[in-house]
């Protein structure tokens, strides 16, 4: 039955999508799109180390999307300045990943497949790859979700509770990195954070809880990813930016009925959706 | 540990062993030496405020207190078992993060549901549990942040400038629910603080900071402490013009209520 390609490609999609949903509320949270991005566009330098050195793509990618991401700590932990720094290093990645694949390409490489994803190509060895990765970065999460929450609000709280918030936030690092490298055969680099933070910002205004966030998003981003992929078949567009795309219009959906429902509560008189601005 | 008659008493309580010993303790921050050669205990039940300008190390040294600084030089002896509530000084609160004041008491553990309602009564905000943290006032956010650090039962509650951004009111009524804490429950309160007319008169010691301790003791002692007068001006409120009653606040005739530190 996984020889169906659409089906493998719909799976594939999912195992990104159950994974990259509570993940990227953390991302939103945090407020780490852009430390997302020099993560996910490290992957184009993992590419270029599989090729150079024979490494399978996958594991490739996470160890540059790791190293990456552990620069990206180490430069921003101090300074105030992280969107210069984080700017630099993402945009420097992608070009000298661009460059290395180029110089190191055999073969004629198919550029696009690594930047907007290539999820029709998806094989069974990569969708168990996927399956595991996502279910790696699930389990962190759950495993982790208070004391991550606590030291998202405050890492001196986390501190007081005896717990060291540094600890927390290399787990997050590795968990984003995980995402990344799963996530690089269906979306591709450059629209790995879309898929991160549309679903969790979708989500916002429904929601009362980090819980219900978590959760809201996942089926968003679920829903995203089948409607998407429908989307790609039933008009020949590509898979992962039409996945994007479904997302996207969710958000417009769920930030619309918000307000709707909003401004029904204050004609009146009961504000039944929370205020989604500060 | 049971209750002794010492401990719900208002004032402060000698017992033979304090609940933090601080010995000589340095702390460098980013090769800036921010606190020297600072000495300090604290004891069982009473309530110390730290004053002191910006920058002078009043945050630091409540923040080497929960173990969130290298220490460079000296110790810091805490009672064996010693369990500390803390309240920060700042909550990152994005506005896509959404959280509840009762979700909010359950990090960074799980509190037991009658523990969290005990809490939050004893702060006066049983009736904002399902509201939005973000949507709180600074008062009631303060109170929710307390009934958190409450939870624990500590012998030792932390509050870094708790009262920062409330009005004088708000002021007043934050320190009487802390003094009320302090009874009900025979903590130990350090805070750092910018309200020097209400710290004068509610606390048991006042430590004035300028990278080390400049002067140490009551508020009568401290207030007339030339150190003292030096840092804050003659104008600054000594308890020659507070009178102390209950557990209210009286600032003396013609003593604004709102006076605060210079910067």
């Amino acid at each position: 039955m996984l020889d169906d390609f659409f089906l493998r490609a719909l799976l594939a999609a999912l195992g990104v999508a159950l994974a990259a949903a509570p993940m990227g509320c953390f991302v939103v949270w945090r407020r780490m799109a852009y430390f997302g991005d020099a993560t996910a566009h490290a992957g184009i330098l993992g590419i270029a180390l599989a090729l150079a050195t024979d490494m399978p793509p996958m594991p490739a990618v996470l160890i540059a999307a790791l190293a990456m991401a552990s620069a990206a700590t180490a430069l921003t932990g101090r300074a105030r300045a992280m969107d210069t720094a984080l700017g630099v290093l993402a945009h420097s990645a992608l070009a000298a990943g661009l460059v290395a694949v180029a110089l190191l390409g055999h073969v004629r490489l198919d550029l696009m497949s690594y930047l907007f994803g290539d999820i029709l190509a998806v094989s069974k060895g990569d969708l168990v790859t996927i399956w595991v990765g996502a279910a790696l970065v699930l389990a962190l999460l759950v495993w982790r979700w208070n004391p991550l929450l606590a030291a998202t609000l405050s890492p001196d709280l986390a501190r007081a509770a005896g717990r060291n918030p540094r600890h927390d936030a290399f787990g997050l690092t590795l968990a984003l990195a995980i995402v990344v490298a799963v996530a690089l055969k269906v979306v591709g680099v450059l629209l790995i954070t879309a898929l991160l933070i549309l679903p969790a910002a979708a989500a916002r205004p429904l929601v009362r809880t980090p819980e219900a966030m978590a959760l809201v998003a996942t089926v968003l981003a679920v829903a995203a990813a089948i409607g998407g992929l429908e989307l790609a078949f039933a008009f020949d567009t590509p898979a992962g930016p039409s996945i994007v795309c479904t997302a996207a219009g969710l958000f417009v959906v769920t930030t619309a009925l918000a307000g709707l429902i909003r401004a029904l509560g204050r004609r009146t008189g009961t504000g039944a959706v929370p205020r989604t601005d500060g | 540990m049971s209750l002794r008659a010492a401990d719900i008493l208002p004032g402060p309580v000698p017992a033979a062993a304090p609940l933090v010993r601080i010995s000589n303790l340095s702390v460098v921050l980013d090769r800036t030496p921010v606190l020297q050669d600072v000495s300090l205990t604290i004891a069982r039940g009473e309530i110390v405020t730290i004053v002191g300008r910006n920058g002078s190390g009043k945050s630091t040294l409540l923040r080497s207190l929960i173990g969130a600084v290298r220490i460079a030089a000296g110790d810091i002896q805490r009672d064996p078992g010693l369990r500390i509530g803390y309240v920060p000084q700042t909550l990152t609160l994005d506005p896509t993060l959404p959280m509840t004041a009762r979700r909010f008491l359950d990090l960074p553990r799980r509190a037991a549901r009658g523990k969290a309602e005990e809490a939050l009564d004893r702060t006066g905000t049983a009736h904002l549990a399902r509201r939005q943290l973000a949507d709180l006032s600074g008062g009631q956010r303060q109170r929710v942040l307390l009934a958190r650090a409450l939870l624990g039962r500590p012998d030792l509650l932390l509050l870094d400038e708790p009262t920062q951004g409330l009005d004088a009111e708000g002021t007043a009524s934050f320190y009487r629910l802390i003094e009320t804490t302090r009874r009900d429950l025979g903590c130990a309160v350090v805070m750092v603080s910018h309200d020097l007319d209400v710290v004068m008169a509610a606390s048991d010691r006042v430590v004035v900071m300028g990278g080390r301790v400049l002067c140490d003791g009551t508020p009568a002692e401290v207030g007339a402490d030339p150190a003292y007068r030096a840092l804050f001006g003659a104008a600054a409120p000594g308890m020659a013009v507070l009178h102390r009653s209950g557990d209210d606040l009286h600032p003396a005739a013609g003593q604004p209520l709102g006076l605060r530190l210079a910067e």
